[in-house]
């Protein structure tokens, strides 16, 4: 049974080493070979799930050391393996939306010329996240951590004839670097402090720890959060990372990889509870995140960007829910679960327009396509109705309890964060149905033939001929379908008798708060705010007409625009700052520091000079430098004597 | 009497220089595999050391030889490998036959069209090549202080005519300006060095004096010296000691290279050929941190401690300063003599961090930053010898036409910017940790170079490897045979040693723990430590 | 008559070979002066032989005359071929040693 983990991590790192390294032999068949092995890492997932519903509640802890990886005096890693029902429900959902949208990419990337390589990146992926996901000790959560990062650069970046494609995964691969630095910090941090880096004694001992430490560790672990799961300040990657190919934004940019943020709050769990100052960075993190996300959702034209947004947006209800301990930890799980299936679906079904529309991925360009694309229109308004909380789909019952649970944290805090949330479930109403009308209904704006002097978002994708929408093939909806169903119904099976929060509780910890406000309020306010947001979106893109050239907008769009500044700011401090630091240092490397060991020389040698004029030639002048040397030599010997 | 392992596995290289030296200058090509014979066959004998080698069995030094030989002087022929010189010879004996191989055709453009009998390129370049691993090996192997000495400054000589000689064809400037810049980078790396080393021999000597003084007889042994200290026999005023360090740093310093003693090394690596670039990197520099553990630490542990604050700001700005400066160059070989710049920094932190972490990270970073440098260098190398331009602004897109060149190049830039699951990160964590530990400012510092590694690797790969494809490189080749027989095992070694690094840790660990009691510290105690009830579960 | 008068001769002479070599530019007459001073260091290398009473003096003196008579065959050799080579047994004209 424990060796079966060992095994989930192996079979897709088997599968990307011989993708990778197969040559063009595997190219037919590569694809479906890649697809095979994530499908059999989702069977090897539901064993376990199986073999750990078979134990006892209190009993689902599997756990395995392989091998010591660097054993150096007190300084142990183990390559070593720990299941438990976090780590499981993990497990299921990387490798279950991840065989899907192995087969979506089936269809997706046909006519792309290295398939072969794409499925082996995948592969890659899913082995680091599996990894990430069931390491016993922090170190070899830092190597899937960095794994899924290479991957993410490695898929951002395919299409890498394209500068803007490989800038941004660039970009991705810098900024998670920062994060990065966190948690290796973090990790020296834990080790000076406990010895060890293994989760079991670290969060065995840390209530006997002082809480300066614990908060220094702990935000340290929430900066490595920041640069996964894309939030403020470390959130500016999200956006550019569109410029991967779709499935690949579905999986690593939506369901899984931006989410292990999230996952090691809440693997961390006690060394957070100890730190209360941490805990309040964590929720603020997460509530400008959940805002932030939201107003640059609702400003980009941009199908994938917008839906980026979301994603950062939701991540940061994760985030909150995280930071609020254990009245949160289910519920962000839960609805990291559900996003997992709405914005995977979500994506795919965004992938599938632009499939079917010459990869445009401008909105404005859009209109009208529910009558071209019935499959994802179906799939895709199912994971519109979930991701905005309709009641009884998937969202509404994980958004509705984190936003109780903001409210339970109690006093201001409580209030502003709840608020927030609140607010951030109107803007998501409103974003997610801008997109749905966009898209889907109002005008066919696609058969306006492009102006050459139109300013476009997104020029890169045309081509001059108007597109012909059309259905994706089987390959494709089949996994859209299996999304959606996931999205309509998941929320509501893991709520029939709260068994979500039952599963994890004995990992996680559970308690109910004492909220200020009844859970019917909660939910009732959730879903008013719901109805503004459809309804203000309604009235501006639903019933209007929509100008394919976007207009001008306030102030606040335009800025949404721009990423609320992020970008600006990253170019002006750390590109241009960094460029003149850098073209500064090669001159002081140059002048200075060589310049020194120069002058030395130079001056040597100017000395050398000096003494040449006495080398004339002439015997004469020799003779007398002889003299008069052996002349001071006796008068200095007899000198000595006198004295 | 065993068999003489120590001085076989220096002497086969140096049969093997004479041999392929006095190859007829009609016999290219087979000086060539003969000088490939001998490196293999150092490479088996390095194998063979690495097997009769015995990390358990307490002793600091072992396969031990010691003659006499100048007697009036006390100095003695004696050898003797602990763990980390076990590692390292390891780490020559493997990289000198990519090296060869790489250079496979690198002396071949000096040949004139008739076989001359007194100039014969081809077979000094690799002549030369077998001499300085048989002095870099010697120079591992010295215990005795005038020994090492002595080789620590003869590769200087091959290494001269390496970088003088032999250097990178690939510039589009005019030959003249070239051979100039050349010769220019030659003198400034021996001048550099023989400075350093002179300053060493002072010292020397001055060891030597003031054994002579207290123990009646001079002696260069390092394993009486240190005895002799143990028993109280010997005893250094703190100010002759803290002399004597500085002058044996110095030298080491100036060979690791250390700021702001650096700046001979970007010009020696970017106007040598890839494969002596390597050479200089790889192999020769690593004698300088290695002589750090073994001589600065162990003959004079007071006064290392007393150095160590500011070695280790030194180390840091290496770091920092390597690395925001290989951000900023415009030519690839530079890069990666800046990015080394920055590793070696990385070294020397581990090493004066004085835990074992930190000083078992060093000697492991010696043997994955040699070989990860040498992949990336190498098949750096491969791809200016296509262009024939030096320039990252010359290339662009070669992702499309040579993917093979493009991903290897890819794997070994990301073991430059430690990766986890490749070997460099391994070395990177411990030394981190291991300097954290004690010094939890220069290490949270010292992380910083994660992330601007990261940058210098990826813009080099951004700007060579992908965007749209550049008209001169549409008709580049992709990795030869020969060309990947060289890259996919130093790779493989890369990955094995990422994921398996106890073969490594295992020899190197009794040795640094022996380094560490010499120095008489011990690793901080964590400030939590687990209850038996933990450490039980 | 007081062995010390000898010195002084001795030292006479010296100083005027020593003159003769600084302010002479004929090579030989240069190579004149020079055999003139060793011959000075002969007669007071005799001298302290017979003023301390042994035999060291004298035997340096024979050293001192061998070397003499070598440098004779040497000087004379060179001088003759760089007076055939440049027409002139000027030392001055001879300056090609140097930077």
């Amino acid at each position: 049974m424990e060796n079966l983990i060992g095994l989930l991590v192996l079979v897709p790192l088997l599968g990307a080493a011989v993708l990778l390294c197969g040559g063009r032999r595997l190219d037919r068949i590569g694809p479906w070979l890649g697809t095979l092995l994530a499908a059999a890492s989702f069977v090897i997932g539901v064993v376990l799930f199986a073999g750990l519903l078979g134990r006892s509640a209190d009993d689902r802890t599997l756990r395995v050391t392989v091998f010591q990886w660097v054993p150096v005096g007190g300084f142990r890693a183990d390559i070593g393996f720990q299941l438990d029902q976090l780590s499981m429900t993990f497990v299921l959902l990387i490798t279950g939306v991840g065989s899907l949208i192995h087969l979506y990419s089936i269809g997706y990337m046909a006519h792309d010329a290295r398939p072969r390589r794409f499925f082996g990146y995948l592969n890659l992926f899913l082995a680091a996240m599996l990894l990430l996901v069931t390491a016993n000790n922090y170190l070899l959560l830092y190597a899937g951590w960095e794994g899924v990062g290479l991957a993410s650069y490695l898929l951002i970046g395919f299409w890498q004839h394209k500068p803007s494609a490989a800038t941004a995964a660039k970009k991705a691969f810098l900024v998670n670097r920062v994060g990065d630095m966190g948690l290796s910090i973090a990790i020296m941090l834990l080790f000076t402090t406990f010895g060890t880096f293994a989760f079991q004694p670290v969060l065995a001992g840390a209530d006997r720890t002082g809480e300066g430490r614990l908060t220094a560790i702990a935000l340290l672990l929430l900066l490595a959060a920041c640069g996964k799961s894309a939030q403020v300040p470390l959130q500016s990657w999200l956006g550019d990372a569109m410029e991967g190919p779709t499935p690949v934004s579905a999986l690593i940019h939506a369901a899984t990889m931006v989410t292990a943020g999230v996952y090691l709050i809440t693997r961390s769990g006690p060394l957070f509870e100890g730190a209360p100052d941490a805990q309040l960075a964590v929720v603020t993190v997460g509530a400008v995140t959940l805002l932030f996300g939201a107003i640059v959702g609702c400003a980009k034209d941009d199908i994938k960007k917008a839906l980026a947004g979301s994603t950062m947006s939701q991540i940061g209800y994760m985030v909150l829910a995280a930071g609020l301990g254990p009245i949160g930890y289910v519920f962000g799980i839960m609805h990291l679960v559900t996003h997992g299936f709405f914005k995977a679906g979500l994506f795919l079904g965004a992938g599938s327009v632009m499939h079917g529309m010459n990869d445009e991925v401008d909105m404005r360009r859009y209109g009208g396509l529910r009558k071209y694309m019935p499959v994802t229109f179906i799939t895709f308004g199912l994971g519109y109705l979930a991701i905005i909380g309709f009641p009884g789909l998937s969202g509404f019952f994980s958004k509705d309890k984190i936003i109780e649970a903001a409210f339970a944290k109690g006093g201001t805090e409580g209030w502003i964060l709840g608020g927030a949330a609140l607010l951030g479930a109107a803007i998501t109403a409103y974003y997610m149905t801008r997109v749905m009308l966009l898209t889907f209904f109002g005008e066919e704006r696609w058969r306006k033939p492009p102006s050459p002097q139109e300013p476009s978002a997104e020029p890169a994708a045309h081509t001059g001929e108007l597109p012909h929408p059309h259905e994706s093939p089987k390959v494709m909806t089949i996994p859209m379908v299996v999304l959606a169903l996931g999205s309509v119904l998941a929320g509501g099976l893991f709520s029939v008798n709260d068994a979500f929060v039952k599963w994890l509780e004995p990992v996680t910890g559970h308690s109910e708060g004492h909220s200020p406000v009844s859970a019917a309020a909660v939910t009732g306010a959730t879903l008013a705010v719901l109805v503004l947001g459809v309804a203000l979106a309604w009235a501006q893109y639903g019933r209007a007409p929509v100008p394919v050239v976007p207009p001008r907008g306030s102030v606040l769009t335009r800025l949404a625009r721009r990423d609320l500044g992020q970008d600006d700011f990253n170019h002006v401090v750390l590109v241009r700052g960094g460029g003149q630091l850098t073209r500064g240092l090669v001159e002081i490397d140059h002048k200075l520091v060589d310049g020194l060991v120069h002058g030395t020389a130079v001056s040597v040698g100017g000395l050398s000079g000096l003494l040449r004029r006495l080398q004339n030639g002439y015997a004469r002048s020799y003779a007398v430098s002889m003299f008069g040397g052996a002349a001071v030599l006796i008068a200095a010997t007899l000198l000595m004597r006198a004295v | 009497m065993s068999f003489p392992l120590l001085t076989a596995t220096a002497a086969i290289p140096a049969v093997g220089a004479v041999a392929t030296a006095a190859m007829p200058a009609a016999r290219r090509s087979a000086a060539k595999w003969l000088a490939l014979a001998f490196a293999l066959a150092t490479l088996g004998l390095a194998a063979a050391q690495l097997v009769r080698f015995d990390p358990g069995s307490g002793r600091a030094f072992q396969l031990t030889e010691s003659h006499a030989w100048i007697a009036d002087f006390g100095v003695r022929y004696q050898l003797g490998v602990d763990g980390i010189a076990v590692a390292l010879i390891g780490l020559t004996a493997v990289l000198v036959p990519f090296v060869i191989l790489a250079g496979w055709h690198d002396a071949d453009v000096l040949e004139g069209a008739e076989p001359n009998r007194r100039w014969r390129p081809t077979q000094g370049f690799f002549a030369l090549i077998l001499l300085v691993e048989a002095m870099v090996v010697m120079a591992f192997e010295a215990t005795d202080v005038f020994l090492f000495y002595l080789f620590f400054e003869a590769m200087l000589v091959p290494m001269y005519f390496l970088i003088g000689g032999f250097g990178d064809r690939a510039g589009q400037r005019p030959e003249q300006e070239a051979a100039d810049r050349r010769s220019h980078a030659a003198v400034k790396f021996l001048l550099y060095n023989l400075a350093g080393g002179l300053i060493m021999l002072a010292a020397v000597i001055g060891l030597y004096a003031v054994t002579a003084g207290q123990l009646g007889h001079g002696t260069f042994s390092l394993t009486e010296i240190v005895q002799a200290r143990a028993a109280g026999r010997l005893q250094l005023a703190t100010t002759t000691e803290r002399a004597l360090f500085l002058g044996f740093f110095f030298a080491f310093a100036v060979k690791a290279p250390l700021w702001p003693l650096h700046t001979w090394l970007p010009g020696a690596m970017g106007e040598s050929t890839a494969p002596v670039a390597v050479l200089i990197t790889a192999v020769v520099d690593k004698v300088g941190t290695f002589a750090m553990l073994r001589f600065c630490l162990q003959l004079f542990p007071a006064a290392s401690k007393w150095a160590t604050p500011v070695i280790v700001v030194l180390a840091l700005v290496s770091i920092l300063y390597g690395a925001l400066l290989a951000v900023a160059q415009r030519d690839i070989k530079r890069l990666i003599a800046y990015a080394s710049i920055s590793h070696f920094g990385f070294i020397i932190l581990g090493v004066f961090a004085m835990t074992t972490q930190g000083q078992s990270g060093a000697t492991l970073y010696m043997v994955n930053h040699g070989i990860s440098t040498a992949a990336l260098m190498l098949i750096a190398g491969f791809l200016i010898s296509r262009r024939g331009s030096r320039l990252i602004a010359d290339y662009g897109g070669v992702q499309k036409v040579a993917p093979v060149l493009a991903g290897t190049f890819l794997v070994a830039g990301l073991a430059t910017l430690s990766l986890p699951g490749l070997a460099p990160f391994v070395s990177e964590f411990l030394v981190l940790v291991g300097t954290f530990s004690r010094y939890p400012v220069a290490g949270g510092i010292a992380t910083l170079g994660i992330v601007l590694a990261a940058l210098y690797v990826l813009v080099l790969y951004q700007r060579t490897m992908t965007g749209p494809l550049k008209e001169p490189v549409r008709a580049m080749p992709d990795l030869r045979v020969r060309e990947l027989a060289v890259v996919a095992p130093l790779i493989a070694l890369l990955l094995f040693l990422g994921v398996y690094p106890k073969p490594l840790t295992r020899i190197v660990n009794p040795a640094v723990e022996h380094t560490m009691s010499q120095v008489s510290r011990t690793d901080p105690r964590p400030d939590v430590p687990l209850t038996d009830a933990e450490v039980a579960k | 008559m007081n062995p010390v008068n000898y010195l002084y001769l001795s030292a006479l002479l010296f100083t005027i070979g020593g003159v003769g070599v600084l302010i002479r530019r004929n090579a030989i007459v240069v190579f004149m002066c020079v055999e003139l001073m060793l011959n000075a260091c002969n007669l007071a290398f005799v001298t302290f032989s017979r003023m301390h009473g042994n035999l060291d003096g004298q035997i340096f003196a024979f050293f001192t005359m061998m070397v003499a008579a070598a440098e004779v065959v040497i000087g004379l050799a060179i001088i003759v071929s760089v007076f055939r080579a440049r027409r002139s047994a000027s030392v001055d004209d001879a300056s090609l040693l140097k930077l």
